[in-house]
């Protein structure tokens, strides 16, 4: 079986699981205990955090962190929303993971007026309706780095721009793009990014939210003083450790590893489109993920496409893992203008640390015969309509 | 509690541990805190003729700190007059040990006790 | 033996051996995301999350399909509470709690009255149990909710659940109880105990720290307001990728705690009281906090009088306990459960929590118990308390200067 999925989780790499393990018992107290396992349990913690400090080059103190991508996004809308008092308008985009946009309903309905940009085909926020749309009571713009779906990559430094002059608050959802391209919080210009371990090598269950230090908001979970109050709860200490343990060997191989899979991924879009000349790779001339391919063939269901290709062993996605268990139209393409045939044919294909060039060839051959099959197969019953 | 070495020696072998008769006219007995505090700390000075402080022994209610501050003290009033041991303040003692700013408090706490203790001696006299 | 001793299992457990063997492929291997509905690495992590539902399931007695996954029992504290107080808030707007709850309960519930919610913080007996003449006398016709504790974090002490579910029912008032500390510890029964939602931490029973889970009653329907919002798992109550490695911990936890709880109960009773007779036996002015009755098999809360907490912690460091003495807790305050009890702050300050758990040994617990002995031994001669008391000076008759 060859997994091609990486957008929704990656497996745990087995050096961080190493480094995992003894968290569960030889160093499995409490980091709010003073005694000696207690103080060893914080020590794990401390690391860890200078690691993903580090990865994301921030003061050890920025790092909040949560259990995982989605927590960390609600936490940075529902902080600011506070903060705010539940007032002013918060504008974010269309495409945004569901943490962004479903939250943003809730804050909704609290009060708060909610702005959602659309993008183009190729599926970019449009900066001119991004800007017309900032009032003076704008309080946060939340624009993700990376699409999950397409991969395409957000202008986050004309976003963060904008903030600054219009001096609104920039969250930025970055559970994509870590690892696969430079993120810091100042590259990204943010006051906030949100991290995901899971998605890089680490374990799930773990992620982090990254604030600039000028910020200062209530956390969304009552009950403690970990995480210096803004997220309370005893710390997963072996999920941080993980995650610290991922971050850390990102941090020297990090451009190695965007232009390793920026190479295969090219490898993989050429020979399909030679092999499917009526492919269509959706964000094709846009900055994308160097991980992240989605692609559609007008006239096929991408569902069985994806369930032929799990039969043939090849592990991809057809739109994005989420909790339902049902895909359906994906909100991002039908962003895109993608709502007809060939939104329902799409399909990503997402590579990882653990994909090898010899995997993309063999990808390649299955995909494109099951693709003719598929075509042979509905042929006759589109001619019958 | 990630103590000083300091603080771990004065507390692991703690000196001048201890009580003089407080009766005595050349003792001076200061007694400071409240244990609803959490700390009580009980400062001795023994005086002589010449007016140098010849013995202190202490005893403590408290957490290490405090137990680590008065043991300190009762070194460093040895041998001193009295306007001299007035002298010591606590952040002299904050300093030896390194005191984190939640146990500064034990520091102020051994401060009032010398002084709490020459004024008892005083008034006997 | 192997030092430092660990006990202080009702803060932390370490996972167990044959929990943590099963963890281990799901991090590597059988890596799926549970939600991937498209290929079968998401199938085969799907089937180990929905086994691990029924674990968790089976021992509280619930179905599979009212159990939530979450990251802990804050967590789940804070979803249960303030999503039940949101959800009815047009009904009524009282909810009725311990003074000797959790923190996570406590602050979701000042929360609330910061939005307009009246809570009636009840005092508890001075053996930590709850007053239950004095809940019945609570409830008006605004309460829509009882939160109270199984087991209490600091001493042990097992409130009355099913008299407190029974209670509850009869009202149509939902009764959450934060079981943190009882689940897999004692026999919990929702359906016997009319138990409507309950909050489940996996690391205070040997599964791992980052996952718990929240039981939510379906018959009669608990409605909640979501806390997390995202990709609608976990029926939308708790948006998040699931953790499989995690929830395979939590789940084979629950399967081992129903299976080994009479004989791991029957031991390590057996264990505290060699350590409460081995202790009392051998030092005078001791007490122990709570009711010696309902209580946590595992737990030991004793304050050693006219010696401080935090010193006595310093004297056994081979030994890991906890205090409830100011000086080891982040808000300088001595312990607001033994207050709460009615102990006075002088001897809370010299209290210790003994956890004693799975793994603890005979060998150990009489290595505490010397120890112990010893270190308040010295202690004592060094403390201007006991001299005073051996002295026949009454504290009381003292007035101190407090700082």
């Amino acid at each position: 079986m060859i997994y091609l999925d990486h957008n929704a989780t990656s497996p745990v790499r087995e050096e961080v699981v190493e480094q995992i393990i003894p968290y569960f018992r030889e160093f499995s107290g409490n980091p709010s205990s003073v005694h000696n396992p207690g103080r060893a349990a914080q020590k794990g913690l401390d690391d860890a955090r200078r690691k993903v400090a580090g990865l994301v080059d921030v003061h050890a103190s920025q790092v909040i962190f949560t259990s995982g991508g989605t927590e960390a996004n609600n936490l940075a809308l529902m902080g600011v929303a506070s903060k705010f008092d539940f007032k002013g308008r918060i504008i974010t985009s269309t495409i945004e993971h569901p943490s962004v946009l479903q939250m943003c309903d809730l804050l909704e309905s609290r009060g708060m007026q909610i702005v959602k940009i659309g993008v183009d085909e190729q599926g970019v926020v449009d900066l001119d309706s991004l800007e017309a749309a900032i009032t003076p009571d704008t309080c946060l713009i939340s624009i993700m780095h990376a699409n999950n779906e397409t991969g395409v990559v957000q202008p986050v430094a004309d976003i963060a721009n904008i903030c600054r002059h219009r001096d609104v608050l920039f969250h930025s959802d970055t559970v994509q793009s870590v690892a696969k391209l430079p993120v810091t919080l100042a590259n990204i210009g943010a006051d906030m990014i949100s991290l995901s371990a899971h998605k890089f090598g680490g374990p799930k269950g773990v992620g982090a939210l990254i604030i600039n230090n000028r910020l200062k908001f209530p956390g969304i979970l009552l009950g403690g003083s970990q995480e210096r109050g803004r997220r309370a709860g005893t710390e997963n200490l072996p999920g941080i450790v993980g995650f610290g343990a991922a971050a850390d060997l990102l941090i020297d191989g990090q451009k190695d590893y965007a232009d390793f899979l920026f190479g295969l991924r090219n490898q993989l879009e050429e020979k399909l489109s030679n092999l499917v000349p009526e492919l269509v790779i959706f964000g094709n001339n846009s900055e994308r993920l160097a991980n992240t391919t989605a692609v559609g063939i007008a006239g096929l269901d991408g569902e069985t496409l994806v369930m032929h290709m799990d039969m043939a062993g090849f592990a991809i996605s057809a739109g994005s893992a989420c909790g339902s268990g049902r895909t359906k139209a994906s909100h991002v393409l039908t962003a895109m203008g993608y709502d007809g045939a060939i939104g329902q044919s799409a399909v990503r294909i997402s590579l990882g640390w653990d994909t090898k060039a010899a995997d993309i060839d063999k990808f390649v051959m299955v995909f494109s015969r099951t693709v003719k099959q598929l075509q042979q197969m509905s042929a006759p019953l589109t001619m019958a309509v | 509690m990630a103590y000083n070495d300091k603080v771990l020696d004065h507390y692991e072998n703690p000196r001048n541990v201890g009580s003089f008769d407080k009766n005595d006219d050349n003792v001076g007995t200061g007694m400071v805190g409240a244990p609803a505090c959490g700390d009580v700390m009980k400062l001795q000075i023994k005086v002589g003729d010449d007016g140098v402080i010849n013995d202190a022994k202490f005893k403590t209610f408290g957490c290490g700190s405090a137990i680590a501050s008065s043991s300190l003290v009762t070194e460093w009033i040895k041998g001193k007059s009295l306007d001299d041991a007035l002298t010591i303040k606590n952040k002299d003692i904050a300093e030896e040990l390194a005191l984190p700013p939640v146990k500064i408090h034990c520091s102020v706490l051994a401060e009032d006790a010398i002084k709490q203790a020459i004024t008892d001696y005083k008034k006997k006299q | 033996m192997k030092l430092p001793i660990y006990m202080d299992n009702q803060a932390t457990t370490p996972v167990d051996p044959r929990v943590l063997e099963l963890m281990i492929p799901w991090f590597t291997e059988k890596f799926g995301n549970p939600a991937s509905s498209s290929h079968s690495f998401g199938w085969e992590a799907d089937t180990a999350v929905k086994k691990a539902r029924k674990q968790v399931a089976d021992l509280i007695g619930a179905d599979p399909k009212e159990i939530i996954f979450t990251s802990g029992a804050t967590e789940s504290d804070n979803i249960a509470i303030l999503g039940v107080a949101n959800f009815h808030k047009e009904r009524g707007n009282h909810i009725i709690t311990l003074v000797s709850e959790h923190k996570a309960v406590l602050d979701s519930c000042r929360f609330l009255e910061s939005e307009g919610f009246d809570v009636t913080y009840l005092p508890v007996q001075d053996n930590g149990l709850i007053d239950l003449d004095l809940l019945v006398n609570a409830f008006t016709d605004k309460t829509i909710l009882v939160t109270v504790m199984a087991a209490n974090n600091e001493i042990g002490v097992i409130q009355p659940l099913a008299q407190i579910g029974a209670l509850c029912r009869e009202r149509k008032v939902y009764f959450h109880t934060d079981a943190a500390q009882g689940v897999g510890k004692y026999p919990i029964d929702v359906n016997k105990m009319n138990i409507d939602l309950l909050s489940i931490s996996g690391h205070k029973f040997y599964a791992p720290k980052g996952v718990g889970a929240l039981y939510v009653r379906r018959r009669p329907r608990v409605r909640l307001k979501p806390v997390m919002f995202g990709g609608g798992h976990e029926r939308g109550i708790r948006s998040g990728t699931l953790p499989t490695p995690l929830l395979v911990g939590l789940g084979a936890a629950c399967e081992i705690a129903a299976q080994d709880m009479e004989s791991d109960n029957r031991r390590i009773l057996a264990l505290r009281e060699r350590m409460r007779q081995g202790i009392l036996g051998q030092l005078s002015d001791v007490v122990v906090n709570g009711d010696l009755e309902q209580r946590l098999a595992g737990n030991l809360n004793i304050s050693f009088n006219y010696v401080e907490g935090e010193s006595l912690m310093m004297a056994i460091k081979d030994v890991a306990v906890s205090s409830g003495s100011a000086c080891t807790s982040a808000s300088l305050e001595p312990s607001y459960v033994l207050r709460a009890l009615g102990v006075n702050e002088e001897m809370a300050h010299t209290s210790i929590r003994f956890g004693l758990g799975r793994f603890s040994t005979e060998e150990e617990v009489d290595f505490v118990v010397k120890t112990i002995v010893k270190a308040v031994n010295k202690l004592r001669e060094m403390s201007p308390l006991w001299e005073m008391a051996q002295e026949g000076i009454n504290m009381d008759d003292i007035e101190w200067a407090a700082h």
